[in-house]
């Protein structure tokens, strides 16, 4: 969503088999059908389509490499499963609407925001949150970065912004200052520390980290 | 007595120094827990109901279907019947339910009538005529004050001006009390001048305040050469603290209540929440680890923390979170006043500025709002201002990093930037020729001013106005001054040092991410003369002594003091216990390098542990205090200036608005810590990008709601909008003597100015309000018929 790929966003959804169109069918439906767990299957606009809910459903996730399982309605998102459901809060709700990048995770290694995507589409795949990127006490050299630069002040945008560099800097280990603009102005921060942030990606950059 | 003074550069080993913030590494690997991220056993979600409508009357509600619905706990009727509202968004109802959806649905199920009442929700320039003399205030018109979270001061000072119109009964004045009500407020009416006659008169919502007059403006403007007349302003915006407001609230038992808020006044919640709730203020613990961002916003508990602990109460007890949702973040936790003026201003041939007029409004709300310090800065000898509150239902207004002084200083330094160009001067010489009216900072302006210029490479920039133009592309440079005040709030801080050697700090102050937590372990380590790492802090509760809320740039010299106090008594503590040992006189002692020893005698020493252990079975602890007359000298001060100077390119076709680079050059005394307060100027610089090119609060008058609440229309800087940004501190001679001042607002004042200024200087029109958005800079262009 960040990269220059506007389409990623669809990509990942056809990968799962079901469009942001479907998704949208299949929502509105939802409401309509009686309160049952486990899918049932409806034919809409011509297309055979799974419909679970309204209720809870069981649903299982591998995050930061290990499995979890929760009963939640489909229409919890993955950023309130990690947060209010396994007590991963690093990632920040913010805009609740893929405006802001606070609550960006992984998902098969590719940046997302978790507030734009449905828990239940999450399963199956590999997620990971700012959590799993210290490898015991030592920090990611992506966050020592930020340390060093003084790159957070209250720090509420920081743990999104981290996991963005990260995914950002994978792709484009020698990025040039007009990449660095682009492909992190998916994220926003309030106390301006952008400027501690370019520093850091910087710095990163030089190490080819 | 002990020598509390802070130490010279020579024998600092910290202080000054560019120390790398403490709590970046919880912050950056996402452990560091925000209000938001507290969760307690067994907690419900809250959520609330608001009124769509900008003024209604509650006619009735009806959440009888909401209680039957599984999983809803608990429903709180905020505003009941009859209750009015005065702006989209108030609170109606709280729910609890056991989830975050099920308390959405519950407050979908809620069924309220209202009344529609006629809102205004404009600031624009008072129809002729319609502006009303400011009369005495009603009891109504006090309770609505309180119901608009008018700050106290403000509402004494009205009362105290303008009279009430009858005089209250004992019943009224209760039931003001009821409604929050302070006692300065109730002093203040029980002692106000009565006009009855003045009862009878309908209210306009545009307010005018008696005339300020300075000098003699008539003859001063006769006498002027050169008249500059301009329209300058800036409008409502938002806050927008990525971490909304909120928190999470728990009754222990019967009658005591935990608190999780996120709030920039971890002491002064517990009794904001007494009188509401109606227990006592010690029954109440607040806590908060770490804070997403207040900015001026986050001082009261507010009318959902307070629903917050009803909705508790009313579920058993049982933690409740309430967090605000983006769009009601935007629409009711805190706006910036607008300011608007026309503007006449008039100088001599040789530059000399000799007289000021302005007719200003502007809006906080439904509270009206004060005029801006205008003229800012510059004390112009000859003066006539007059200003026009708008009271309206755009809702409350809060402070905002640096209250009232960004509006202020976008309408002066235009106003003069635009009298520069008319005199065909540099402004940067226009400034410099009249900087003695920037007394009593004219010394340290022309310093700052002479850095700024360098940094910023001015004199190769400037060109006069509109004639740095290639192709569609113009450029321009612009600058601004400005001041704040700064001084230390009231600290408490308990320092313990434990016979082991450890020591720990208690006090219940927070940090907002200015770096409030390394800098008091820079302080205490420096000072006992152990490395910070050795020291545990512990801020953000109310178990902790008190410090005052984080607001008007207080903080650092608060902090700053009472931990320098702390610490030097109880070194000195330690010092007396430790003398026989060392056989010597406790004021013989120096504690360097995690030893204590003889001063100049290196043979006779002991580690800190060591001489820690002297104290025998029982820890020292000891309060340092802010301020303490009793133990000069004052180690805080007041009183800072600042300059700053932009450069932008201008796409005249498109009316986009670039910023290239900005130089910040700014004193504030000693700097504790020069790597963070850099980053306040970074932060600060940057937010005023935001503010000067896309913020704007956008109301719809005929919804009366704002149209822009989320974070795609109510826009923010980006990385991709920050230019080169040059932060210089002045520090050392001169600067370091006067002791801390405070920095969070000081650097967020001037870039709209500045940057308003140099669009001005690259396009050759002035474009009146901020955001400088490319609608503005082309309707400008229009109208100049360039
Ligand atoms: S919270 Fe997901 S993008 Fe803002
Ligand atoms: S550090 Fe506060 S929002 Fe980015």
């Amino acid at each position: 969503m960040r990269d220059d790929d506007p389409n990623q966003n669809e990509k990942v959804d056809e990968r799962s088999g079901v469009s942001r169109r479907d998704f949208l069918k299949i929502s509105s439906i939802s409401v309509a059908v009686p309160l049952v767990t486990g899918p049932k299957v409806v034919f809409a606009a011509g297309e055979q389509v799974p419909v679970h809910g309204p209720g809870k459903v069981p649903m299982e996730f591998t995050i930061n490499g290990k499995k979890h399982k929760a009963d939640l309605e489909p229409r919890v998102t993955l950023l309130d499963a990690l947060r209010d459901e396994f007590d991963l809060t690093g990632a920040k709700r913010v805009c609740d609407r893929a405006e802001c990048g606070a609550c960006t995770v992984l998902m098969d290694n590719k940046a997302v925001y978790a507030c734009s995507v449905l828990a239940i589409e999450a399963q199956g795949r590999q997620i990971a949150t700012v959590e799993s990127l210290m490898q015991g006490d030592k920090l990611h050299p992506v966050q020592q970065a930020f340390v060093d630069n003084d790159a957070s002040q209250c720090g509420f945008c920081t743990p999104g912004f981290v996991v963005a560099c990260k995914a950002f800097l994978d792709k484009h280990p020698n990025p040039t200052p007009e990449d660095i603009r682009r492909g992190l102005s998916g994220n926003l921060c309030r106390c301006g520390t952008y400027h501690g942030i370019q520093l850091a990606i910087a710095q990163l950059a030089q190490k080819g980290a | 007595m002990a020598d509390y003074g802070w130490p010279d550069a020579e024998h600092r080993t910290l202080i000054g120094k560019r120390i790398t913030r403490v709590d970046s590494p919880v912050k950056v690997s996402g452990q560091a827990k925000y209000t938001y991220d507290v969760k307690r056993p067994g907690m419900l979600f809250g959520k609330i109901l608001r009124c769509p409508y900008a003024y209604a009357k509650v006619v009735s509600i009806d959440a009888s279907a909401a209680e039957k619905m599984p999983g809803v706990k608990a429903i709180h009727i905020i505003q009941g019947p009859n209750s009015t509202i005065h702006w989209a968004g108030d609170e109606v109802v709280a729910v609890a339910a056991v989830d975050e959806p099920t308390a959405e649905d519950a407050v979908r199920a809620i069924k309220v009538k209202y009344q529609k009442l006629s809102h205004l929700v404009s600031d624009a320039e008072p129809p002729k005529g319609a502006a009303q003399a400011q009369g005495p205030l009603s009891m109504d018109d006090i309770d609505d004050m309180l119901d608009n979270q008018v700050p106290a001061r403000q509402m004494v000072e009205q009362i105290q001006q303008y009279g009430i119109t009858s005089k209250p009964d004992e019943g009224t004045l209760k039931g003001l009390q009821e409604d929050g009500a302070t006692d300065e407020v109730i002093k203040a009416i029980r002692a106000a001048t009565v006009h009855p006659e003045a009862g009878s008169r309908p209210k306009s919502n545009y307010q005018k305040a008696a005339a300020q007059t300075l000098g003699d403006g008539e003859k001063a403007f006769a006498q002027a050469e050169v008249i500059s007349e301009g329209l300058y302003g800036v409008p409502v915006i938002t806050h927008c603290c990525l971490e909304s407001h909120g928190s999470t609230s728990e009754w222990t038992d019967n009658d005591h209540l935990l608190v999780h808020m996120s709030t920039q006044n971890v002491s002064g919640i517990a009794g904001q929440m007494a009188e509401p709730l109606k227990i006592p203020a010690t029954n109440i613990r607040v806590h908060q680890d770490h804070i997403g961002g207040g900015f001026g916003s986050k001082f009261s508990p507010d009318r959902w923390g307070i629903a917050t602990a009803e909705v508790s109460k009313k579920a058993g007890g049982k933690p409740v979170r309430i967090m605000l949702e983006r769009d009601s973040e935007l629409k009711v936790a805190g706006a910036r006043p607008s300011a608007y003026a026309r503007v006449r201003v008039g100088a001599k041939r040789d530059g000399t500025i000799v007289a000021w007029q302005s007719e200003s409004w502007g809006t906080g709300g439904p509270g009206g709002g004060g005029m801006p310090p205008i003229p800012y800065v510059f004390s112009i000898p000859n003066q006539r201002k007059e200003h026009t509150a708008i009271r309206n239902n755009i809702g409350p207004a809060r402070a905002w990093r640096a209250p009232n002084h960004p509006q202020a200083a976008v309408i002066t330094m235009c106003a003069l930037d635009d009298l520069a160009a008319k005199l065909n001067m540099d402004p940067l010489d226009f400034f410099l020729k009249n900087i003695e009216l920037g007394k009593p900072r004219q010394a340290i302006y022309t310093e700052e001013l002479g850095i700024a210029s360098d940094l910023m490479g001015w004199k190769q920039k400037w060109h006069p106005r509109g004639q740095n133009k290639s192709g569609n592309l113009a450029r321009g440079v612009g600058l601004s001054l400005h001041t704040w005040g700064g001084r230390g709030h009231a600290s408490d801080c308990d320092l313990t040092i434990h016979p082991d050697g450890s020591v720990d700090i208690k006090m219940g102050s927070q940090d907002l991410g200015t770096g409030t937590r390394t800098c008091i372990l820079m302080v205490a380590a420096d000072t006992l003369g152990i490395p910070m790492d050795t020291i545990s802090l512990q801020i953000g509760d109310t178990m902790y002594p008190p410090s005052g809320g984080s607001g008007g740039s207080t903080t650092i010299g608060g902090v700053s003091s009472s931990t320098r106090r702390a610490a030097v008594d109880a070194r000195e503590g330690l010092f007396a216990k430790v003398a026989p040992a060392l056989n010597a006189q406790p004021a013989e002692l120096e504690s360097i390098n995690g030893t204590v020893r003889v001063k100049g005698d290196s043979s006779r020493s002991l580690s800190w542990k060591e001489a820690c252990s002297k104290l025998g079975a029982m820890p020292l602890t000891v309060r340092g205090k802010n301020p303490d007359k009793s133990k000069p000298p004052d180690l805080t001060n007041s009183g800072v200036g600042g300059v700053q100077m932009a450069e932008v390119e201008v796409d005249t076709d498109t009316g986009i608005v670039k910023v290239k680079k900005m130089v910040a050059v700014q004193d504030c005394g000693l700097v504790i810590d020069v790597k963070t307060a850099e980053s306040q100027c970074h932060g600060a610089l940057i937010m005023g990008i935001s503010y000067s090119l896309f913020e704007e609060k956008v109301m719809d008058p005929t919804t009366g709601r704002m149209l822009n609440p989320d974070m795609q229309y109510y826009r923010l800087a980006g990385l991709n909008d920050i230019p080169e940004l040059v932060v210089h501190m002045m520090t050392g001679k001169g600067y370091d003597e006067r002791g801390v001042i405070g920095l969070g607002e000081p650097p967020v004042i001037s870039p709209g100015a500045a940057i308003s200024n140099a669009v001005a200087n690259a396009i050759g029109v002035r474009v009146p309000f901020l955001p400088l958005t490319p609608d503005r800079v082309l309707g400008a262009f229009q109208k100049a018929g360039a």
